[in-house]
């Protein structure tokens, strides 16, 4: 079944090329996304039926352990190729290095034979279904979202069939990466999708993108050679490279290599730059590579190696930057008006908690990871979603312009309103997990981290508040406009939304399914992090809040009222959009969100957080080395 | 038993309670100021009135919103009263708040608008102290449970003096006394009219007047529960001091003017962080 | 209980007066005079108000203000204008731009005069404005309003 999960996408890869016809190309898309969700869901039943339990397979892999080699060197060729084009030579040295000690790792090393290169368990099976089913359905978006992106950016090259081919590729590879239990196996995936991303952003080839994606290439790349220093210390001094062996040995060096791997994945200070970049791409890929799936890779290699981390150095260091990602990047996302900039940023704070989280390493913390991925990643494409409809439909993404979106067109705003309420309105799913995360920092004694989340969710609810209220400004549109989405893009959006609200719905049931049997798996006993009636109290408390608005509606309704015009001093002329100026004439009514630009703009907060994170960073990379030499 | 009758004692209670304390801090204000202030009941007629007068309104949602706004407020006030989960009672407050929110932006008012902004800004202000205080409980209590918090053997306040003073004084606030009172205040003529309540009138704004009662139940309760413990006359004792709480609050809006809105977040934070978090310190260090 | 009267609040709008009768009309909310022993609040909302309490004469500038003013005032509601120019147009009757007493624009229900109109009075015009609030207030239920 495994070759399949992987296979089927990379063979969809290698179609697009060779179709130049739209229509056809849509039908290989939907076919693709199909049979990839198909595939999963028979794998994931199989499995259940099973007995669900865990499997170590292919202990011996010769041939495929070669191929990739080759494939490693290949991307070491491509990743050159671009950087003597383009004239940068980070990136060269930076993949040079990695490859070439890996290289060496692998022909001088003797492993332990018989090792299993791949397992399949709880986690693996809900990253399966994050990567299947939201990576499915943005596949479907795309084919509608880059008709209306190309018939108004039409000074980018359409390349499309390229788009597609990558957009495929990368889910082979995630389904590769969340398999792989071997590290040099999880490396050669973790590769390929720091390339894919590369040549993502780099879409439409102007002089932003190409600067931008070679910032995520290089930050990708230094967090890819943490990856390969882990993999050759591990190989040398313990002679394995299994990453089960990386929680029971618990060396330093190496695990703090792997932080620094998952760190930049995950778009954490100091590298957090990458991400807000990466913006530059089409929205699909940024909705499925930025914030859906590829950044979850770096949390889900943190806490895959999570309970190494309990108590130690490594482990308050990552939780640290967690910590301060999360506030400051929550800070930085008020000043942003960019809708996609504040989905960024959110983006980044959001999985600053969840690194946070990772970086303690208790039950209660990993549970709360874990609850906060699944949310996040639903969440967050919806948006990124509605934003780039938006865009396509208003040729613009600022937040300004999205004022009474909900006359305009109601049905991405209320998309749009329902993605923004599940990112941080009680009782949706990311406050319980905040919740929870809250209650594991104190129990853990963590106090950096109970201020931070304290002070950053204060500051995230502020920058989602004012977007919301923006979203549903009654305002008389100056000009009508035509929703000009496609259907397949309503599907995937659609889909999105029902599953955020069915998840909080059925959120017990999620937390005794899925969430608790992970993190049995990962720490080898379970209990209960949030007690059943707690649960059972969020539900009644979710029922009531979709109810009571519903209630009042039809309460409301019945009363009669006049409507008047809003009170601007009495000077409105006409309908609510205008006022007498002081020269008599008629001037329109502009409003505008609060961004607090001189406070907590990124020109004043961006350089020290970073300078501060980066100091964090090398200085524990001074005391492991220093402990790991001595 | 117990729970059901206080939340129905809080549910049946607290808008008069609420508006027999707004009489009471009008005289007060009054009195502080050498003049004679309204009578006592002053509020309730002002209710009485609003609901009343003819219903006009600027859009439809504005009178559902408030509407939610209020029952919202009520769920979480009978939380707290039920001897639920704090800290959910704190989450299920800042979602009703955003009712507020959206039923002050949900048209394009200029004046609303600007008190809506306002009121997230105050929101971001005072929340990181309100979850303090919510883990403040838990580390004296290990539990998040308010019926835990009432059984202790002592008073919260000995742990956490910090959190009360931090809380004392982002709660006015909530209150909507001055110095803090940016987005909307009881008193007239300000720079940008009546701020968030704008575009209420009659029965919408007399519907928000209630929420706002049931809040400043809720808020003295959890004052409350910095003073109750297992004894009776605890009660009695908490009792008293949250009425000089509220006395201490009254004076607070008479002596200070309204400050901008940088002074405001600043020195909430400051104060929550040296406070709050100074107290969380010594409490996770001793406990 | 929810009688109009008990409740009043005022909305004060200066149509184009010489800003004598404002002072005295915010003179009433000063200790000595203290109109909040009537329960009145100065609400600067027409949206909240229930007297509108309007001085100076009215001008082709300000005539839509009022208008629309009074317009966004929930029924019932009485209209005082206090002073001489709110109530005739006063020693501007006659200029180029002045259309004259409130009551050319709006229907006005207590005239209080004075230049400038002294608190008392004022006081005064609006307690006897509390009683046709009342009416109105009665006349409106009996409308089954």
């Amino acid at each position: 079944m495994i070759p399949f999960l992987i296979g089927i996408p990379a063979v969809f890869a290698l179609i697009f090329p060779f179709v130049r016809d739209q229509k056809a190309r849509g039908i290989i898309v939907y076919t693709g996304a199909g049979v990839i969700m198909l595939t999963t869901v028979v794998f994931i039943v199989r499995w259940i039926t099973d007995g669900a339990r865990v499997l170590m397979l292919y202990p011996e892999t010769e041939l495929v352990d070669h191929l990739m080699s080759v494939g490693d060197v290949v991307l070491m060729c491509l990743i050159i190729y671009m950087g003597v084009k383009y004239r940068r030579i980070v990136p060269i040295l930076l993949s040079a290095a990695q490859t070439v000690l890996l290289l060496y790792t692998e022909f001088t090393t003797e492993l332990a034979e018989r090792q299993p290169h791949m397992m399949v368990d709880w986690f693996t099976v809900l990253m399966f279904i994050i990567i299947a089913f939201i990576g499915g359905f943005i596949c479907i978006y795309t084919v509608g979202y880059m008709k209306g992106y190309h018939s108004h950016h039409e000074e980018v090259q359409d390349r499309q069939p390229f788009f597609f081919s990558m957009l495929f590729l990368f889910l082979a590879a995630m389904f590769g990466l969340v398999l792989s239990q071997n590290m040099i196996w999880m490396y050669f995936f973790w590769e390929i999708t720091s390339v894919i991303s590369f040549l993502m952003i780099g879409y439409t080839r102007s002089e932003e993108a190409v600067n931008n994606s070679f910032c995520a290439l290089w930050m990708n790349l230094l967090g890819g050679l943490g990856f390969a220093v882990a993999i050759a210390w591990m190989a040398k001094v313990n002679g394995t490279v299994q990453l089960l062996d990386i929680v029971s040995v618990g060396a330093m060096l190496p695990l703090i290599c792997l932080a620094l791997a998952g760190l930049t994945k995950s778009a954490q200070l100091p590298f957090s730059t990458w991400l807000l970049g990466a913006m530059v791409a089409p929205t699909p890929s940024s909705a499925l590579l930025h914030s859906a799936t590829m950044v979850k890779a770096g949390v889900y290699l943190l806490l895959r190696i999570s309970p190494a981390f309990q108590g130690n150095l490594v482990g308050i260091l990552v939780s640290s930057i967690g910590g301060f990602t999360f506030i400051m990047a929550s800070m930085m996302a008020i000043a942003q008006n960019d809708g996609k900039k504040v989905l960024a940023f959110s983006t980044i704070s959001n999985l600053g908690l969840i690194v946070g989280c990772a970086g303690i390493g208790a039950e209660e913390t990993v549970w709360a990871a874990v609850f906060l991925m699944i949310f996040h990643s639903v969440s967050k494409s919806m948006l990124f979603q509605s934003v780039g409809a938006t865009e396509n439909t208003l040729g613009s993404r600022d937040i300004e312009d999205m004022h009474g979106l909900i006359i305009r067109v109601p049905k991405l705003a209320y998309i749009m309103g329902i993605g923004i309420a599940g990112m941080y309105l009680a009782p949706f799913g990311m406050l319980i997990s905040k919740w929870v995360a809250l209650r594991a920092f104190v129990d853990s004694g963590n106090f950096i981290l109970v201020l931070c989340i304290a002070y950053g969710s204060a500051s995230t609810m502020f920058y989602w508040t004012k977007w919301l209220a923006k979203l549903l400004c009654y305002h008389i549109p100056r000009e009508k406009v035509k929703d000009v989405t496609r259907k397949d893009e309503y599907v995937s959006m659609i889909f999105h939304a029902a599953t955020m609200l069915l998840l909080c719905l059925l959120l017990p049931l999620v937390a005794i399914w899925v969430v608790n049997p992970i993190v049995q798996e990962l720490f080898g006993n379970a209990k209960d992090v949030i007690s059943m009636s707690v649960l059972t109290t969020m539900a009644i408390m979710l029922v009531s809040i979709f109810i009571v608005p519903v209630v009042m509606f039809f309460i409301s309704r019945r009363s009669h009222r006049e409507l008047v015009p809003i009170y601007m001093n009495g000077i409105n002329e006409g309908d609510n959009r205008f006022f007498t100026n002081s020269f008599g004439g008629q001037e329109h009514l502009y409003l505008s969100n609060w961004y607090l630009r001189f406070e907590f703009g990124r020109r004043h907060l961006r350089i020290p957080s970073i300078i501060i994170a980066a100091a964090a960073l090398v200085l524990g990379f001074c005391i492991v080395i220093g402990g790991a030499v001595v | 038993m117990r729970p059901v009758i206080f939340v129905l004692a809080y549910l049946i209670f607290a808008p008069f309670v609420g508006a027999l304390l707004d009489g009471i801090d009008r005289i007060i204000s009054a009195r502080m100021q050498r003049r004679k202030g309204p009578s006592i009941l002053q509020p309730f007629y002002d209710l009485g009135k609003l609901f009343s007068k003819e219903m006009i309104a600027v859009n439809n949602v504005q009178l559902l919103l408030n509407l939610s706004y209020l029952v919202i407020l009520m769920i979480a006030g009978s939380m707290l009263f039920a001897g639920a989960d704090l800290l959910m009672v704190l989450f299920i407050l800042s979602t009703a708040d955003m009712f507020l929110i959206m039923a002050a932006s949900s048209d394009s008012s200029p004046y609303a608008n600007m008190g809506a902004s306002r009121e997230m800004l105050q929101m971001m202000a005072y929340e990181p102290l309100t979850l303090l205080v919510a883990v403040g409980f838990y580390l004296t209590t290990d539990s998040f449970q308010v019926s835990d918090f009432i059984t202790r053997e002592y008073s919260a306040v000995i742990w956490m003096p910090g959190l009360l003073f931090g809380f004392m004084f982002t709660t006015a606030i909530k209150f909507r006394k001055s110095p803090f009172d940016l987005s909307t205040s009881h008193h007239a003529h300000q720079e940008m009219v009546k701020g968030i309540t704008t575009e209420m009138s009659g029965t919408t704004l007399a519907i928000m007047n209630i929420a706002e009662y049931y809040e400043m139940i809720l808020l003295l309760g959890i004052f409350f529960l910095f003073f109750v413990n297992s004894t009776w006359w605890s009660w009695i004792v908490a009792f008293v001091i949250c009425a000089v709480i509220f006395f201490m609050e009254t004076l607070w809006d008479n002596v200070s003017a309204r400050v901008k809105w940088k002074m405001l977040l600043y020195s909430c934070w400051v104060v929550t962080l040296v406070a709050g978090g100074v107290n969380i310190l010594i409490l996770m260090l001793i406990k | 209980m929810n009688k109009v009267s008990k409740s009043p609040w005022l909305l004060h709008y200066d149509a184009s007066s010489c800003n004598g009768c404002d002072i005295e009309v915010l003179d009433c909310l000063t200790p000595k005079y203290d109109i909040e022993r009537f329960g009145i609040i100065n609400t600067g909302d027409p949206f909240q108000a229930d007297i509108l309490l309007i001085t100076g004469g009215v001008n082709s500038q300000t005539e839509s203000v009022v208008k629309q003013l009074y317009s966004q005032m929930p029924e019932p509601k009485v209209v005082v204008a206090v002073g001489i120019c709110a109530c005739t147009g006063g020693i501007f009757k006659e200029c180029y731009n002045i259309k004259g007493g409130i009551d050319t624009v709006i229907p006005v229900d207590v005239y209080v005069p004075g230049c400038a109109a002294r608190p008392e009075s004022i006081i005064d015009g609006v307690v006897k404005a509390l009683k046709v609030l009342d009416e109105k207030q009665a006349a409106m239920k009996k409308d089954g309003r």
